[in-house]
């Protein structure tokens, strides 16, 4: 072989571009930058987002933009069963009531129902799973009381408990809540069973990276990412069952505002003044569908597969 | 194989005995005014009471009651009702209602099976083009839009729409129609999801790559190599939707007054009759337990990986 003299003329330094850094390395990768360039990338899901974000502020901060009280029920004859119009966007229900302000309050009550039982699925859910995943002594009673759990059909299984427990707003949690971690669990269980032995991570261990550093840049990111979605997705269930069971009579008292009873009463009332079931039904089946897509397109860009 | 029904077997009754125990001890919490019609209330004393209630293993040590409530729910024998059909034997009911759940959830679930493999196929061919955009939006609005809202709207509109009669009449055949489709809706959903995704995955998978390579014919390679493949995963939850047919869905049956089982638990429900629910419960979450061990068994059965695994053990 002949030998070969690198002189150092024959090479020059090359500018770092950013743009094209992407196709060549992934020196300047940034595991949430990346994720939210592909999410906002589609012009769709900056439209779901506004929306969403608007219709929650909404439902917060509608007494700021409409002084109409979602419970003051009216005397007047003449103010029941109203038609949408002046006054009142939506129209009023058989008592006078307005629908409109009913409809926000109602999807604050269940919204903030979703978020509580979400909120506890997921916390209760991750540490669970990760200690099920690690721990292998609890691995089979864990599986044991999952599959004991599960086998019950869900509907049979809400029923039962809030038939138990007097219904109202903390039995749907407690009901929901009571379910959901496990089955967020035994997900986290499987991911994390699949990420601790998985063979970057053995890299990484071996070429001396502290474990620390493992969990934060390999491992968090990874559950975070499974931890928004499941937190979207379960949105859309909790409403769709809280309206199940004002349906069978075993949700919020009639007393209160929320979707599943709006949606009931609407329903009664539909023959004679269809309004009062359309309006509130359009605004959940958005804000269900939003939830819904929203967690699906947030699931697809955490994927680092989609994205380069 | 033998060692690994026996031991499923046994899983299975040890899930359906902690199961009808929680039940039982949790309806024992309810109110008692549910085990007596009003009249019987209102003429027994509060000692004749208590004596009705331990005679039916309502009061008194709770393991006597559970083992003898078990007793008869293995001879099918669930005591009487009392509010809603007074002293009919809830075993009588069970039987008179079941077929009719049972008959509703067959067709619909032989019709979501047909067009739900193949909607989930026509995903999977067109992928990201026309059809898979068209079923995820069907997927989508099914899945998120609470159900007794389109139902609903089904059951006021399209009836009207078909002239179909709004209600359920069981001597009336065109009145089974909407039912049913309304009954096929979600799970055409579930179908078509989750087939689309199995087909995805099979697609991209070497051996496929390799048959193609080889030049094989691609409608061949579908058929024979695809399709099969991605169909087997959904073999496992066949027989417990199948069983659970039988417990009739709750939403369908009261908004089209179907008499089947499912209507049965909601009225149960409404009236608080507490021995009827406790009957209904067992045997809906025994019908799901004894589905998921069937499906567990075909499973076996339909693909050698599992068996092959369970013999390494």
């Amino acid at each position: 072989m002949q030998e070969r003299e690198f002189k150092a003329d024959l090479f020059d330094v090359v500018e770092f571009i950013h743009d094209e850094s992407k196709y060549v390395a992934y020196e300047k990768y940034s595991y949430w930058r990346s994720t939210f360039r592909t999410f906002f990338k589609s012009k769709f899901n900056i439209f779901l987002i506004t929306a969403v974000t608007v219709l929650v502020l909404m439902a917060f901060l509608y007494p700021v933009f409409y002084s109409s009280d979602p419970y003051s029920a009216n005397t007047d004859f003449y103010q029941w069963n109203q038609a949408p119009g002046d006054g009142h966007l939506f129209g009023t229900d058989s008592l006078g009531r307005d629908i409109f302000a009913r409809t926000w309050y109602g999807t604050r009550t269940s919204l903030l129902l979703a978020f509580i039982i979400a909120f506890c699925d997921v916390t209760i859910g991750v540490f669970a799973g990760a200690i099920w995943g690690y721990v292998k002594k609890v691995d089979r009673p864990m599986t044991e009381l999952y599959n004991i759990v599960m086998n019950v059909p869900q509907t049979v299984y809400l029923i039962i408990l809030s038939y138990i427990l007097r219904p109202g707003f903390w039995t749907i949690v407690i009901a929901k809540a009571s379910r959901g971690w496990l089955s967020i669990g035994k997900f986290i269980r499987n991911k994390v069973l699949v990420i601790r032995d998985s063979e970057y991570n053995i890299a990484s261990t071996c070429l001396g990276t502290p474990l620390r550093r493992v969990v934060i840049k390999n491992i968090i990111p990874f559950l975070v990412s499974i931890i928004i979605m499941e937190t979207a997705l379960s949105i859309p269930y909790v409403i769709g069952s809280e309206v199940f069971l004002g349906f069978i009579g075993l949700g919020m008292p009639t007393t209160s505002v929320s979707l599943g009873v709006l949606v009931n009463e609407g329903k009664n009332s539909f023959q004679n003044y269809p309004y009062q079931l359309i309006y509130p039904t359009s605004i959940v089946a958005f804000i269900t569908v939003s939830f819904y897509i929203i967690g699906n397109r947030f699931a697809d860009s955490s994927d680092p597969k989609n994205h380069i | 194989m033998k060692k690994y029904i026996v031991k499923r077997l046994f899983h299975t009754m040890i899930s359906i005995i902690v199961l009808s125990f929680l039940v039982f001890m949790l309806l024992r919490l309810m109110p008692i005014e549910g085990y007596f019609t009003r009249e019987e209330y209102e003429s027994t004393t509060p000692a004749q009471r208590e004596l009705i209630l331990i005679e039916n293993g309502i009061k008194g040590k709770p393991l006597r009651g559970y083992l003898n409530y078990m007793k008869g729910a293995i001879v099918f024998d669930f005591g009487r009702s009392n509010k809603i059909y007074p002293d009919v034997p809830i075993s009588t009911l069970i039987i008179e209602k079941a077929p009719y759940s049972g008959l509703l959830g067959l067709a619909s679930m032989i019709i979501s099976v047909i067009l739900g493999c193949l909607m989930g196929l026509g995903m999977a061919r067109g992928k990201n083009k026309f059809p898979d955009t068209i079923g995820t939006a069907y997927i989508v609005t099914v899945r998120a839009v609470p159900r007794l809202v389109y139902l609903f709207f089904i059951q006021v509109w399209i009836t009207g729409l078909f002239m179909l009669p709004l209600l359920f009449y069981t001597d009336r055949p065109e009145s089974w129609i909407m039912p049913i489709v309304s009954l096929s809706l979600g799970s055409i959903a579930w179908y078509a999801t989750w087939l689309r995704r199995f087909l995805i995955d099979e697609e991209n998978k070497d051996y496929i790559k390799l048959a193609r390579a080889k030049g094989l014919d691609e409608k061949y390679i579908y058929r024979n190599h695809i399709f099969r493949n991605a169909v087997v995963p959904l073999v496992h939850y066949l027989p417990a939707q199948l069983l659970l047919t039988i417990s009739g869905s709750l939403i369908i049956e009261s908004l089209y007054s179907i008499p089947g089982l499912g209507g049965l638990l909601l009225t149960a429900i409404n009236e608080m009759e507490n021995g009827l629910v406790l009957a209904l419960v067992l045997i809906f979450s025994t019908l799901s337990v004894v589905g998921i061990f069937i499906g567990d068994i075909l499973m076996a059965y339909v693909d050698p990986r599992i068996k092959l695994s369970e013999e390494g053990v």
